[in-house]
């Protein structure tokens, strides 16, 4: 204190109380900053918009990532599953909870700035309670939210500048991803395929929330591909969005991922069922479809498609190409061509066991199935990858030092469905599925009727020539969203003893683990703070993490995982 | 306004008061005044709960409500259904919060005195929205002689009071009593506790 004036220092202290320290201002988000994020930040669900999940960030490194401790800790006072990434802008988190919160963290000290809680109808079904994140866009916060509204929020106080319903919660529509920005426009889609919704992408002037487009994942006649729905089935399709699409701005193309059709039996909706279970390339100025590759044509699995494709320019065969990568639900690791105006296949090959499919045709990628193991009416039906595929909607990641692109898998497990239900009508606000409750609930079996020496497999593949580099297998299932890192690093929890993991990128090699409050289900982020590198994840387990714990536990020893939600920050020790 | 706030609570506190109080009326009034009260905000049509001599119809039901008797139930198979006001033409279905799960079971089934008192002709009602995320209950596993709700397999016994047998619901479903009227089913006071979860 000596030779600093007393008006100094006490400026200086309520300066550092008030914090945090790099920004005076909110650093307001714009299209050319989301196009080339900084490597300090984190702006969007998975870090770019290609979907890579990979921070560039090297402080943190496979020599010195056995030193991570935790720099601080925040209780979301929210229990079910936690899955939003910590987004940062400059010093600033955003992080979303269970209960429809939105929490504005200094990203440094962890001390809250402001907290929006929007209240949700008593009487709101709540099938998947949970959200993936806010966008960010402007001087704004956005968030999708499970009575299905869109909700802008001025980013410094966290007040609501306009808040939107895009589809009615009263017949089960409801979002929970984190919507998509560009280009001046907010882009959501809705869940509800196991109650009878017709999917849709819609998008909203980010300043006004006005809508601007909405295209309808389910063609209806008369449309492009409305011939593969007889009828009027087409109205309660499915089709659900409930992942961030990913945006190729060369084009101005994102691609989102379809859900599963309904309901679930195929007798009444023979077709193809466009565009279900299928990546679309929708045009984010008009929304128009550019191009689309469908997965599983008349899927009777429930192997929704949602997750997006990650979008990678790699060389292929001597061939420098735009490529779209997505590791299936159906269990098959997909490689496709993005263009201006179509999605093309290119390879595909299965990255878990799957006794569906008998082949894939070499030029399309259209898979021949085996009528054994389609279920529906008539007969109970036993198939492989389950209900949950080979990976559900935990994202995978590409790490652009390594070449490898990282898939938290799920092998050696299976489904059994019971002979469909009598088809009954769709009826707003009540389930549309088809199956008994009971056996979609009980409906898990391990491959070989035997537990297996291991499920969850962290795989690294090169995608360019089809070959497995290395895979961390688990004895029990993962749930994880992957974090990849310049630090030649991957990081993933999402196993029910509460691990959180990292990994050598180039080999597999487990570095370093900590246990966690709670199971970890949370996107990871990393970000970078006067110069210190933190890695950041959402403790709290629940939804379908829980679903498939239930599952094993009606098929052995059973396992708890507690559940309440957790902001868990690690940064080295300062040297 | 200077960024970042200095704290949170001047932020926060506005809303948070205003979503308690709101709710505070609800649970209040259920706790045990009958009569008037508004379930939910400004969306509400009906805004009463069920009430002692209301009837209970068939949820799904178009036109005339018709009152419900013990033996139009079958033991094991669950009917949902909502309360309606005797010379009513509409159910009080306002709000899914109204919603019951009727289950009807043998007279030697019921050895429980305190579940007895309950019933009429053997049927016991429940609400039928899950204290767990709101979901509907209405599927009967004859084996563990529990229902289940199928957002996220919490299991209710009703023979012991629907108490919680497993998965997530923090709490009881709340039983609606009912008695006899002849063959008709009437309810006999309004629900032993509030339908639906109970946080935000």
């Amino acid at each position: 204190m000596r030779g600093r004036s007393k008006t100094a220092a006490l400026a200086a202290a309520l300066f550092s109380f008030v914090g945090p320290a790099s920004a005076a201002d909110y650093a307001p988000v714009t299209d050319a900053r989301l196009q080339d994020p900084e490597p300090h930040n984190w702006l969007m669900y998975r870090g770019n918009y290609g979907g890579w999940g990979y921070s560039p960030l090297a402080r943190i490194t496979a020599a010195n990532v056995s030193g991570l401790q935790l720099a601080w800790s925040y209780s979301t006072g929210q229990v079910e599953g936690h899955q939003s990434p910590p987004i940062v802008n400059n010093g600033v988190m955003f992080v979303t909870t269970p209960g429809a919160q939105v929490i504005a963290l200094d990203a440094k000290t962890g001390s809250e700035l402001w907290r929006y809680k929007k209240e949700l109808p008593a009487e709101l079904q709540q099938l998947h309670p949970t959200n993936r994140g806010v966008a960010l866009y402007g001087d704004k916060v956005y968030v999708a939210t499970v009575d299905c509204h869109l909700v802008a929020l001025d980013a410094k106080t966290g007040k609501v500048v306009w808040d939107k319903a895009p589809a009615d919660w009263k017949s089960i529509h409801y979002m929970t991803l984190a919507p998509l920005a560009a280009k001046g426009k907010i882009m959501v889609g809705s869940s509800g395929g196991e109650t009878g919704v017709r999917g849709f992408v819609a998008a909203f002037d980010a300043e006004t929330g006005n809508e601007v487009w909405r295209t309808w994942t389910i063609a209806a006649p008369g449309e492009p591909g409305g011939n593969t729905w007889p009828g009027e089935s087409y109205k309660n399709g499915g089709g659900s969005i409930w992942i961030t699409g990913t945006y190729d701005p060369a084009t101005n193309l994102a691609f989102w991922g379809t859900g599963n059709p309904a309901p679930w039996p195929t007798e009444g909706r023979k077709g193809d069922n466009l565009y279900t279970t299928s990546t679309i390339a929708l045009d984010v100025d008009s929304g128009k479809l550019k191009g689309y590759h469908q997965y599983t044509p008349n899927d009777a699995w429930d192997w929704d498609e949602v997750s997006a494709p990650v979008l990678i320019d790699a060389t292929v065969n001597g061939k420098l190409s735009k490529l779209a990568v997505h590791a299936a639900r159906d269990g098959y690791l997909w490689v496709l061509e993005r263009t201006s105006d179509k999605i093309n296949f290119v390879n595909a090959w299965p990255y878990v066991y799957n006794d569906v499919f008998t082949g894939i045709d070499k030029s399309t990628g259209r898979p021949s199935y085996d009528p054994s193991k389609v279920p529906g009416a008539g007969r109970a039906v036993k198939f492989c990858p389950s209900l949950w595929g080979g990976k559900d909607w935990p994202p995978e990641a590409y790490n652009p030092k390594t070449g490898l692109f990282y898939v938290p898998a799920n092998n050696n497990l299976c489904a059994e469905l019971p002979a469909a239900d009598k088809p009954t009508p769709y009826k707003a606000g009540d389930l549309y599925i088809g199956y008994p409750i009971e056996g979609v609930l009980g409906s898990l079996r391990f491959k070989d009727n035997t537990k297996p020496d291991s499920i969850g497999e962290l795989q690294a593949w090169d995608v360019t020539t089809g070959k497995l580099r290395w895979a961390h297998k688990f004895p029990t299932f993962q749930w994880a969203p992957l974090l990849t890192t310049g630090g030649n690093l991957v990081f993933a929890g999402g196993t029910n003893d509460r691990m959180f993991r990292a990994f050598d990128a180039e080999t597999g090699n487990a570095l370093w683990q900590t246990p966690m409050p709670s199971g970890v289900t949370g996107v990871p982020s990393s970000f970078e703070v006067d110069g210190e590198q933190y890695v950041a994840v959402l403790a709290g387990w629940g939804v379908d993490a829980q679903r498939m714990q239930d599952g094993f536990n009606s098929l052995g020893a059973k396992t708890i995982v507690p559940q309440g939600g957790v902001v868990m920050v690690y940064k080295l020790a300062k040297s | 306004m200077s960024w970042p706030p200095a704290r949170s609570d001047e932020v926060v506190s506005g809303a948070l008061l205003e979503s308690h109080s709101r709710r505070s009326v609800l649970y209040l009034a259920v706790a045990g005044v009958a009569g008037l009260l508004p379930l939910q905000g400004a969306q509400a049509e009906e805004p009463t709960l069920p009430k002692v001599s209301d009837l209970l119809a068939r949820d799904g039901s178009e036109g005339k409500p018709i009152a419900l008797k013990a033996s139009d139930l079958e033991p094991g198979k669950p009917v949902l259904a909502f309360p309606f006001e005797l010379d009513a033409n509409k159910m009080r279905d306002g709000s899914r919060l109204n919603k019951v799960v009727l289950l009807r079971f043998d007279e030697v089934s019921l050895d429980d005195d305190e579940t007895k008192a309950r019933t009429a002709g053997g049927v016991l009602a429940f609400s039928a929205v899950c204290t767990h995320q709101a979901c509907d209950v209405k599927t009967w596993l004859a084996a563990e002689k529990a229902l289940v709700c199928f957002c996220h397999s919490s299991k209710f016994l009703p023979l012991e009071g629907a108490r919680v047998i497993a998965g997530p619901a923090p709490r009881a479903l709340p039983f609606l009593p009912l008695k006899l009227d002849g063959e008709v089913l009437v309810v006999a006071g309004t629900f032993s506790t509030p339908p639906g979860p109970q946080k935000a």
